[in-house]
């Protein structure tokens, strides 16, 4: 019978939560890196049992883990991620020039058909890819040195290269997207960049329709229409049908447009999941319930989906890579919060239940759905 | 032969327990035996001293015979009763938060 491996990364380690197919009954694994930040996990689709993750801690720096057996055993990976050239400045907080600096790898993202394969976001934003298996790593260049790269700034969580989507259609194709510059694509495996921003309106920029300087929080796209993009701008939530040629607003009647994850149900490409939260500086729910967001017209119409989740009483919040869908028949969605919650549905966001309630707070959810 | 006493976290990631021993070729240096260390236990590489820059992390500090190194140069010698290994060379991390 198939069934799901979460690949949970939090403030105090990583955990492995698994059930079977019918997402009921979970085993959670014991902390791996304990009491390190684990930003991050994420398993190869060419292999489900290579798993790659992102350990850091303030006092030792980046460590990269690799997996070779689905998470029993781990092995230190490469940990040196090298601008490449002189890295030169970004824009500080206070619009200064800053030497660009590497502090963490946000997010990892395996190639979709090569197993050593594995692409790096890293902050201060950059892209890095090792083709062997996470032992050494080469940035993608081009990304950082775009023109309008000395003008990026950090958003409130660092400057953080977050989103990496590959088009399964296309291995040229690449979206990526960094806190506070946008979204950039490639289509030629990395050796050049440009922004796609056109449509992007933030009125907390100099310029609100800029190039580049937009809170991108997250991307999501449904494989089978990979010019289709959905984002959870800073404020706003957005759709390109064009392949980030063009965006428009999709916010709709959410109760705030503001938020972190957004994902795509994994059958049907018009169904999108968000979680909106207050802000600018609260990062709490609407009133104290948590309630995801549903739309099945692909944006504009949004239903709360609340059986299950805690309608009183809740200030979490769920941050941009802790929300994932399974691609079991009955699609699975799954998030996890900063108070240590993980919650499944395994019908579509109809029903939640809790997996754990107890965890540190999470940074990241991502689950493989297991033959 | 050098000892080498490392934080918990450090140990726990080389997959030691107590106290490591290294040698070192010549005049044992901060940056001698962390070389030696280094290349004994490639997973601790960046996790005391920068990559690139080769610079003692932040929140990292180097003690022997009660005194604190930190801040010497990495190519001065070593405290002779270190060198002979009869005291050992100590990786401090900082106790930090609250």
């Amino acid at each position: 019978m198939s069934g799901v491996r979460l690949l949970v990364g939090t403030h105090k380690g990583g955990f492995i939560l698994t059930s079977d197919g019918k997402r009921q009954r979970w085993e959670v694994s014991e902390p791996f890196f304990t009491g390190w930040e684990v930003y991050h996990v994420k398993g190869s689709p060419a292999d489900p049992d290579r798993l790659y993750a992102s350990q850091s801690r303030g006092w030792f720096g980046q460590l990269i883990q690799r997996s070779d057996d689905g998470g029993k055993t781990w092995a230190p990976a490469g940990n040196e991620f090298a601008y490449e050239g002189e890295p030169g400045t970004h824009l500080w907080y206070d619009g200064t020039p800053r030497p660009w600096k590497f502090m963490r790898a946000w997010h990892l993202e395996p190639s979709l058909t090569e197993r050593d394969t594995v692409y790096a976001g890293v902050e201060d934003a950059a892209l890095f890819k090792s083709t062997d298996g996470a032992q050494t790593w080469k940035e993608l260049a081009a990304l950082r040195q775009h023109e309008t790269g000395p003008t990026w700034a950090p958003g409130a969580g660092g400057m953080c290269l977050h989103t990496i989507l590959q088009d399964p259609t296309n291995p040229e194709r690449i979206f990526i997207a960094i806190s506070a510059a946008g979204v950039f694509r490639t289509d030629d495996s990395g050796k050049s960049w440009r922004p796609v921003n056109r449509g992007l309106h933030s009125s907390y920029i100099p310029n609100p329709t800029a190039e580049v300087g937009h809170c991108v929080h997250r991307l999501a796209m449904h494989p089978s229409r990979p010019d289709v993009l959905y984002m959870q701008k800073h404020w706003d939530v957005m759709r390109s049908d064009d392949a980030g040629e063009s965006w428009r607003e999709i916010s709709g009647n959410l109760p705030t447009d503001f938020g972190f994850p957004i994902e795509v149900h994994a059958h049907e490409p018009e169904t999108v999941y968000v979680v909106p939260i207050t802000s600018d500086s609260d990062h709490i729910p609407p009133d104290g319930k948590l309630r995801v967001y549903r739309s099945r017209s692909g944006g504009d119409e949004w239903e709360p989906l609340t059986r299950g989740l805690p309608q009183r009483d809740c200030y979490v919040n769920v941050l941009r890579d802790a929300m994932a869908v399974d691609t079991l028949d009955s699609c699975g969605i799954y998030f996890g919060t900063t108070g240590g919650q993980v919650y499944v549905s395994a019908d579509a966001g109809d029903s939640w239940q809790p997996i754990v309630e107890n965890l540190p707070a999470v940074f990241s959810v991502e689950v493989q759905t297991l033959p | 032969m050098i000892r080498v006493l490392l934080p918990a976290p450090l140990r726990s990631l080389a997959r030691v327990s107590g106290e490591v021993e290294v040698e070192v070729a010549g005049t044992a240096t901060q940056r001698a035996v962390l070389d030696a260390l280094e290349a004994r236990y490639p997973m601790l590489r960046g996790t005391i001293r920068d990559h690139a820059t080769q610079q003692r992390r932040a929140f990292i500090r180097f003690f022997a015979l009660q005194q604190d190194l930190s801040n010497d140069p990495p190519d001065e010698p070593l405290p002779d009763a270190v060198a002979r290994g009869t005291e050992a060379f100590c990786v401090v991390a900082a106790i930090a938060g609250g």
